[in-house]
């Protein structure tokens, strides 16, 4: 089992099926001549050539709807945002095109399409580049979203979502592309809509997805510290949503806190809680606690940005709530 | 062949029209989207162009005049076409909502279900009313400002808010939430409350479940005495109505036997080897007192008062203790099952016993009870037979036993049971055959194969 | 003339009458609400539509479009039947009752959609055309857009897009000089459209949309062009005669100026055509008209009689796999 980088295990991904599926191409900016914005795509435009591994012009609109057409014309594009946020300019194209047009045509088309890029806070970069948003689109049916926390789903993630018939958003993070973890050595593929048990324990759970599942990771063993028994639940994918797993860890406890980078109002979190409080009702001996950013635009200084986001003593702090040890 | 024009929404919200003007006059021969004439809507006035092409035979609603939707104001056809005909062989066109289903296909709607909620597969129990009907109110709080009847407050007076948690494991335990004060926000009883109440110490709210097997009840591990005189659950009542009129009405007798479990241990061993999750003994042993009973089906009846009822099947109540007191759940037809199926069975039915979720026809109706206190260290004990079935089997533990062989004294694990029989159904020797042959199984398990 | 041109001549008009028919039978069952929401008619602008499909190879070829859907749908072949089911939401209709007049498709015939933000097809049409050199299939992609689109960043991005990587794409512009309700000349800076082509280094052209005869011309152009890995802009000039959808009382333009263009009618326009030719035929033009006449009203009894779709068929067509859905499904499983 080889230890890998985040980024690796992206590019590795890609890499194996640009090779099994002649059709897959990769196309956004900067990823070929460059080698990716963050070096994801690093060494596929040597590999599969300039008709695969396309640079576009800095028109998300424009490539991402390109990126559908081909998709509908049986091509499987891999579509690369530089960041999410400047995939705002494409949402038309994809809740109105991409997740739709299967709906529209009566199941008559197909749109076999990946959209990856970094989403999520990152450091030093004010409101417009750094921000969760990954309710814009797990808001919307007829898409999937998956966002995975650690190289080896990442690896295993991206490759289902390529092969998945359905358009596929991936919530990468920019944060996490130097983060290594073990990736098993041969193929293998992480099925979308499995949430997965990354910490058992029997006194809380904490259930969160991307970049925080860290942070629920780093509150479990402050907990542990104290005597308290946290299990934490890594969603892996936000649509659909592996219910399952989720209540049985919370019917298991009796509690739960949700962890969301994104803002508190109409996030996947504040649904998840609420599927949890109605689910769970008669097993919670306390309300879903909820941990999210802070709702302000993302400040700049770096004090005040993290003072925004979720962090692991705001979880443990959520957890004594909980727990009926702090007020 | 002659066509008729009926009004058209000329708007979405158009009911009905005024013709304004007609543009097209009788015997004027017109093409599609040729202005007929100008019809006054809700909103504007709209010119209402020909969708057909032909001369105007006759203009039925004139200017001035109103048209709702549907209705004809005019036919289209060829010259000399009887427009009158047209006129008497038209139906209303009926107003409906653009919405709505086509008039014309009733077949298939009938064949999709009407929209609306979908009604629960098991009807709940009617719930007792919780206060007076509305319908019959007290004259002398007509005018009262107090809450109107039929309402009922949402804090009863002296029950202290609680988490969902908290409130079933009280429930589940005898403990009265009345006699706690909550340590949670705004005094919310949570589950710790609760486990303090019974002198445990955890916050675990698994706690039902990782008892020990048929474990001490929060009452039991609860140490010390006090003064308390703590109100009947509903499982309580139904316990001792239950067990007290079975012990007074069917007269008990009792068989005992030591039986030799050797063989069936190093079977249960065999069978388990490599599980991940080992089969219970209580399994077995149901499996076996299911073969024993098809050999000597008298013991497998029900007294009926004018009538004994001898059941088809082995249905086998296990005896569980919950917190707050006992429940049987009962696998079905024991002859027909094997052991895995019959340990998968109880290990559902006990995990939902605990949660409070056992279905009652699947504890109810056994046609023979097991009870099993043998993780107590308890060598042996009786029972009181669990109606509407005529015996109950008790368990001991299993323990080394000095026990002659031949001539030599040898060390075997031995359990000890008991069979309590109504003797109204079971004569003696009935019992005490049917009690032979369950001590030849367990003693030899491959005897239920012969 | 020639007699093959009299037969194309025929055939043309056959096709913009079988449009114009089915438009007027789609204007009259909204007017008696068999129909619903939006609702735009394509009467006047089919000399657009039967010119430049009609020029196709709909072995290899693809057409997308906006809203404004029927004709496109009829001239690139799709069932009357299925197009007038889908107006009426019935279970028969080419989308099973769930794309309405705005969203006809029709892959087999190649026609891959009306869409219903304006401009948001071009990019997706520019698209196809990818899939199409990457694929080396040879075919080319037509997209119909109208006046009010070409002012949207997806154009600009999507011709801009088309040139940079040779795609085989033809992007048709129906200026039927009324965006809505507001006068193209109002919110356009040039007032010529095919100049628009020359910021991205293609080869704009302008035709006169009443002329379907012209329009066919520039379509055979223009694809070759494609084909050839040029992209192409053609301004198509035309009118529409109807509101911009059916609850539009029009009050932005006058009669008269509709009557003037009607004068240009594209129908009469090829008819006076075809008898400058001596071509003319008075019966078999009556037997053209009564056939379409029959074609739009046996759509009309096939939509009546089909079924409604069952609730349960929501959940269908949603997801290529198992589907899924959040929250609480109210029908799932009942059908």
């Amino acid at each position: 089992m080889a230890v890998i980088s985040y980024r690796e295990a992206l590019n590795r991904a890609m890499d194996e099926e640009m090779a099994r599926d002649p059709m897959v191409v990769l196309m956004g900016e900067e990823v070929a001549q460059y080698d990716g914005a963050y070096k994801v795509s690093r060494g596929l435009l040597g590999k599969y050539g300039p008709e695969r591994v396309l640079d576009t012009p800095i028109t998300e609109l424009g490539f991402t709807g390109l990126g559908v057409g081909a998709a509908i014309a049986g091509v499987r594009p891999v579509v690369e945002w530089m960041t999410h946020n400047f995939a705002l300019l494409a949402l038309d194209q994809v809740v109105n095109e991409a997740a739709k047009l299967r709906h529209m045509s009566g199941g008559g088309l197909s749109v076999p399409i990946v959209f990856r890029g970094p989403n999520g806070p990152a450091e030093y970069l004010s409101s417009q580049h750094s921000q969760g948003l990954a309710s814009y689109w797990a808001h919307v049916p007829g898409l999937k979203v998956v966002a995975p926390a650690n190289p080896a789903d990442a690896y295993g993630l991206l490759k289902s979502a390529i092969r998945d018939d359905d358009p596929v958003v991936v919530l990468e993070s920019e944060m996490m592309y130097g983060d290594k973890g073990e990736v098993p050595d041969g193929e293998y593929l992480v099925q979308i809509g499995k949430a997965s048990v990354v910490r058992s324990g029997s006194g809380i759970s904490l259930v969160a997805f991307g970049r925080p599942v860290k942070y629920a990771l780093e509150a479990a063993a402050l907990l542990e510290k104290r005597g308290i028994d946290a299990e934490v639940v890594d969603l892996r994918s936000l649509r659909p949503l592996d219910e399952e797993t989720v209540m049985a860890s919370v019917r298991k406890t009796g509690r739960a806190v949700v962890v969301d980078e994104s803002w508190p109002a109409a996030s996947v979190g504040a649904y998840v809680a609420h599927r949890i409080a109605t689910v769970c009702f008669d097993a919670l001996d306390a309300p879903v606690g909820f941990v999210s950013s802070e709702d302000v635009p993302m400040p700049y200084n770096h004090a005040l940005e993290l003072a925004v986001q979720p962090s692991a003593d705001k979880i443990v702090a959520a957890v004594l709530r909980a727990l009926y040890l702090e007020e | 062949m002659a066509e008729s024009i009926v009004m058209i929404a000329l708007s979405p919200t158009m009911q009905d029209g005024v013709i304004a003007e007609w543009i097209a006059e009788e015997g004027q021969a017109v093409k599609p989207g040729d202005a007929l004439c100008e019809v006054e809507t809700d909103k504007a006035t709209m010119p209402y162009e020909s969708p057909v092409s032909g001369t105007v035979l006759k203009i039925v609603k004139a200017a001035g005049q109103t048209a709702a939707v549907g209705e004809i104001i005019a036919v289209l056809g060829k010259p000399g076409e009887d427009w009158a005909a047209v006129i008497a062989g038209a139906t209303p066109v009926a107003e409906r909502p653009a919405a709505g289903p086509s008039a014309g296909v009733t077949s298939t709607e009938a064949s999709f279900p009407a929209l609306g909620p979908i009604e629960p597969t098991v009807a709940a129990p009617a719930a007792p009313p919780l206060s007076a009907p509305p319908a019959a109110p007290r004259a002398s709080t007509a005018s009262a400002p107090s809450s109107p009847a039929g309402a009922s407050p949402s804090s009863p007076a002296g029950i202290p808010p609680s988490s969902p948690l908290a409130r079933r494991l009280a429930r589940d335990g005898s403990v009265d939430l009345r006699t706690l004060r909550g340590s949670g926000p705004h005094g919310r009883v949570v589950a710790r409350d609760i486990m303090a109440a019974a002198g445990k110490d955890t916050v675990n709210a698994d706690a039902p479940k990782s008892a020990a097997p048929g474990g001490a009840s929060i009452g039991m591990a609860s140490r010390g005495l006090r003064d308390e005189r703590v109100p009947l659950s509903r499982m309580r009542s139904i316990i001792a109505k239950r067990l007290g009129d079975s012990y007074s009405e069917a007269p008990h007798f009792f068989v005992r036997a030591a039986i030799d479990m050797e063989r069936l241990l190093e079977l249960r061993a065999a069978v388990n080897e490599g599980r991940d999750k080992p089969i219970g003994l209580n399994a077995f042993v149901m499996k076996l007192t299911a073969a024993a009973l098809e050999r000597h089906p008298l013991v497998n009846a029900s007294w009926e008062g004018d009538a004994i009822r001898y059941r088809p099947a082995a249905d086998i109540g296990l005896a569980v203790s919950l917190d707050a007191g006992l429940i049987t759940p009962v696998v079905r037809a024991c002859e027909r099952k094997g052991v895995e199926d019959i340990d998968a069975e109880l290990a559902d039915m006990v995990a939902r016993a605990r949660s409070g979720a056992l279905k009652p026809e699947e504890y109810a109706d056994a046609s023979f009870t097991v009870s099993n206190l043998g993780q107590y260290g308890v060598e042996e004990f009786t029972a009181i037979i669990n109606p509407p079935g005529s015996a109950i089997l008790t368990l001991g533990a299993v323990s080394k036993e000095a026990v002659v062989r031949g001539d030599a004294i040898v060390a075997r694990r031995t359990m000890r049971v008991t069979l309590s029989s109504d003797h109204r159904v079971i004569d003696g020797a009935v019992a005490a055959a049917f009690v032979a042959e369950l001590k030849a199984l367990l003693e030899e398990p491959a005897l239920a194969l012969v | 003339m020639k007699k093959t041109d009299a037969k194309l001549y025929w055939e043309l008009r056959n096709d913009m009458v079988r449009i114009r028919r089915f438009e007027e039978k789609a204007g009259q069952m909204y007017g008696l609400r068999k129909i619903g929401g939006f609702c735009h008619l394509y009467n006047g602008q089919e000399a657009v539509a039967v010119g430049f499909i009609g020029a196709m190879d709909h072995e290899r070829d693809k057409v997308l479009t906006g809203y404004r859907d029927h004709g496109h749908a009829l001239a690139a072949g799709m069932s009357p039947d299925a197009i007038m089911a889908e107006l009426f939401g019935k279970v028969t209709g080419s989308s099973r009752g769930k794309g309405g007049s705005m969203h006809l498709f029709d892959p087999g015939k190649g026609f891959l959609g009306g869409n219903g933000i304006v401009g948001a097809q071009i990019p997706v049409a520019v698209g196809v055309a990818f899939a199409q050199k990457y694929r080396k299939t040879g075919g080319a992609t037509a997209v119909f857009f109208g006046d009010g689109a070409i002012h949207q960043g997806a154009f600009h991005e999507a011709l801009n897009l088309a040139k940079i990587w040779d795609l085989p794409a033809v992007l048709v512009c129906e200026n039927n000089q009324w965006g809505m309700g507001t006068n193209w000349k109002r919110v356009s800076a040039v007032e010529d459209f095919s100049l628009m082509a020359s910021a991205y280094g293609v080869r704009g052209e302008r035709v006169d949309g009443m002329d379907v005869l012209a329009v066919r011309d520039a379509a055979v152009r223009a694809l070759k062009d494609a084909r050839a890995g040029r992209p192409v802009l053609i301004e198509a000039r035309t009118y529409r005669y109807k509101g911009h959808s059916m609850s539009d009382p029009q009050k932005y333009r006058t009669r008269d100026e509709v009557d003037e263009y009607r004068k240009q009618d594209p129908i009469y326009l090829l008819e006076e055509k075809i008898k400058a030719a001596g071509a003319w035929d008075e019966a078999r033009a009556a037997a053209q008209d009564a056939a379409a006449d029959a074609m739009a009203a046996g759509a009309v009894a096939f939509a009546e009689s089909s079924p409604e779709p069952a609730p349960h068929t929501i959940y269908e067509d949603v997801y290529a796999g198992r589907p899924f859905f959040m929250g609480e499904p109210a029908y799932a499983g009942r059908n």
